[in-house]
């Protein structure tokens, strides 16, 4: 509990909740995410920025203000909003002449810089400018990462681990199926990676599984990869531990067959060892003798 | 009809099939990989690039990416549903792509001293009602807190005991109790934190403070020289190591009832000095305070700096307060530098 461990008490309830829901805990809630502008942000960027927040609306929080940061310099800067703000992604966006409509996709370990990756965009479509219906907000998308460099290339692994933290939304038990309405498709080809979202209809087929057609929706990126910042490889091991409440506890010697019986298993020590017999076998044997 | 034969009928049921599931079928070289958890596929196929020409561009990702998302959703279908509320819902299983943790896993808090002394007894918690029954009131209240059932505050009228002084205060008496009682159960508190991670907590009048100053450190072996059970009466010394005189105590008084004559002389002379009109000059001292500030004056116009440093050895008593405030101080300035372009 929270309250133990601070030397200055929280005051009233609220706080005292508000505090613990920063807590470290077993099952972690959904990550939230800072999307920040750095010192000068062209019109692509910003608009980059707001559809980003506009995906992510319940769990992101969108700077307004300039911030003069350079994540791959000094990172403090970055660690001290996500300690303020209790967000453990971020998305930094900025524009300069060296690096032109540059987006930085990162996450944090415990308030330290786990993983940067660096993405220039190259063409941009916004959501603004694609006149369909979206899907409401806070829905969780269906993730599809396509092309061998997702697999094979180290960076693009760590980037489709990346990617995938910062889309997927709530952890979820359970999924209404018609409310599948969203698709975030990645391709990774030539250092690129093309971003598509589309908008998910689900037609009549002959079948109970639908048809699937897809429909443009927002926002859409053509990313080129620039630097990065990984984790070294224990570092992220250590961010992966998982503590030991999480994994329930298998039961020994218990199986179900096929018809859903419940089977155990006894081990069952030795009643009768051979040796008890040995006198016997061996009074025989001298009689055989004679 | 005798034309038709087993065969046949079979055939045409796989066509039929075929026919159904055409719509949803998909054919790719390798099979992709699902985690159905996350509602996440990955396609490993290659990509070809002759299709991938820049008019054309977006028709080929698109329907790329509808033959994914058909085969993603032909997995989700294929998920035990159930029916909550009218709506059709499908349990997804584990994810199983790891991602990692936002914060480090909580470690177990070490037990309090009361929680030690609970197991070691075997004392259970007992679960306490809400709400008191007041027979002054006769209305159920709550057990702590505002407008509770028995409130000492509110009393208006304490009984005197007997073996109490009669001009005491009693309520007077009564609120410093609970500021004592307040006082050691935050002090308490203050203590299994301290415990619980392993700080070093002072004994009383060492600050912990990282630079210490020279007097700070004679205090400090001071007091651990005579943290014996001799109470440091055979405690060697240093060499060089003078032994302190007058520890602690600052002022000596004579006790009440002792030397009747001398108490006399002492309080006739004071009476002359009060009386006589000339006033008291201690030469020696005046001598010394003049050359001090003579000292002082010509330090501070040859080196500025080097001066204070001097001063430094002189604040005995009064050092180990400002020295903390010193320390306090610097550290407030270098903490957070980058505070100014924190803005959102």
């Amino acid at each position: 509990a929270s309250g133990r461990d601070r030397v200055s008490k929280a005051k009233t309830r609220r706080s005292k909740r508000f505090l613990q829901s920063r807590q470290p805990k077993l099952t972690e809630d959904q990550k939230s995410s800072m999307i920040i502008r750095g010192g000068n942000t062209s019109q692509t960027v910003s608009q980059a920025l707001k559809d980003v927040y506009a995906l992510k609306k319940p769990n992101a929080v969108l700077y307004k203000r300039k911030n003069m940061v350079r994540p791959f310099d000094d990172s403090t800067a970055l660690e001290f909003f996500s300690k303020k703000s209790d967000c453990s992604l971020f998305l930094f966006g900025s524009h300069n002449k060296k690096r032109p409509n540059n987006l930085i996709f990162g996450r944090m370990f415990d308030f330290h810089v786990l993983d940067m990756f660096e993405l220039g965009i190259e063409r941009f479509v916004s959501l603004r400018d694609v006149k369909t219906d979206t899907c409401p907000e806070g829905t969780k998308p269906l993730l599809v990462f396509a092309g061998e460099l997702f697999e094979t290339d180290r960076e693009h692994q760590r980037l489709r681990s990346l990617l995938t933290d910062f889309f997927c939304g709530p952890r979820v038990s359970a999924v209404r199926l018609a409310g599948l309405e969203h698709v975030l498709h990645f391709t990774a080809l030539e250092g690129k990676i093309y971003m598509r979202s589309y908008k998910v209809l689900l037609k009549k087929s002959g079948c109970r599984t639908p048809r699937i057609q897809l429909q443009d929706m927002g926002p859409s990126f053509d990313f080129v990869m620039r630097r990065n910042h990984m984790a070294s490889d224990d570092l992220y091991k250590t961010a992966h531990r998982q503590p030991r409440g999480v994994k329930p506890k298998k039961k020994k010697n218990i199986s179900h067959d096929a018809f859903g019986t419940r089977l155990g298993r006894l081990h069952m020590q030795n009643s009768r060892s051979p040796q008890e017999n040995k006198s016997a076998y061996v009074s025989l044997r001298t009689e055989k003798q004679n | 009809m005798a034309s038709c034969s087993v065969e046949d009928v079979l055939t045409k049921a796989e066509r039929d099939e075929a026919e159904k599931l055409k719509g949803i079928t998909v054919n790719k070289e390798l099979d992709l990989e699902f985690d159905p958890g996350n509602l996440l596929a990955f396609d490993k196929n290659r990509i070809d690039t002759r299709e991938f020409k820049d008019n054309k561009r977006e028709d080929f990702l698109r329907s790329l990416a509808r033959d994914n998302t058909q085969l993603l959703i032909n997995e989700v279908w294929k998920l035990p549903t159930e029916r909550v509320e009218e709506i059709i819902v499908a349990k997804l299983p584990d994810p199983t792509t790891s991602l990692p943790r936002e914060k480090p896993a909580p470690k177990p808090k070490p037990p309090t001293k009361w929680e030690q002394f609970a197991k070691l007894k075997g004392i259970q918690k007992k679960k306490k009602t809400n709400l008191v029954w007041d027979e002054v009131h006769k209305e159920w209240r709550r057990r702590w807190g505002y407008k509770r059932a028995k409130d000492d505050t509110k009393e208006w009228l304490i009984e005197v005991p007997e073996n109490a002084d009669p001009s005491e205060d009693q309520f007077a008496k009564r609120n410093k109790a609970k500021k004592e009682r307040v006082a050691k159960n935050e002090y308490n508190r203050l203590k299994n934190i301290a415990r619980a991670q392993k700080i070093k907590v002072p004994g009383m009048g060492l600050a912990p403070t990282p630079r210490q100053s020279k007097a700070e450190l004679a205090q400090a072996v001071n007091v651990a020289k005579i943290s014996t059970a001799s109470v440091g009466k055979f405690q060697d010394n240093l060499p060089k190591e003078k032994t302190p005189k007058n520890t602690g105590k600052k002022r000596k008084f004579q006790p009440l009832i002792g030397d009747f004559s001398s108490e006399k002389q002492k309080q006739l002379d004071l009476l002359k000095v009060m009386d006589s009109k000339k006033p008291r000059l201690d030469i020696t001292k005046a001598v010394n305070k003049q050359m001090r500030e003579e000292d002082r004056d010509s330090a501070q116009k040859s080196k500025k700096g080097f001066g204070k440093k001097g001063r430094r050895g002189n604040m005995s008593g009064k050092g180990k307060g400002k020295a903390g405030g010193k320390g306090k101080a610097k550290k407030g300035k270098g903490q957070k530098p980058h505070m100014k372009q924190g803005k959102r």
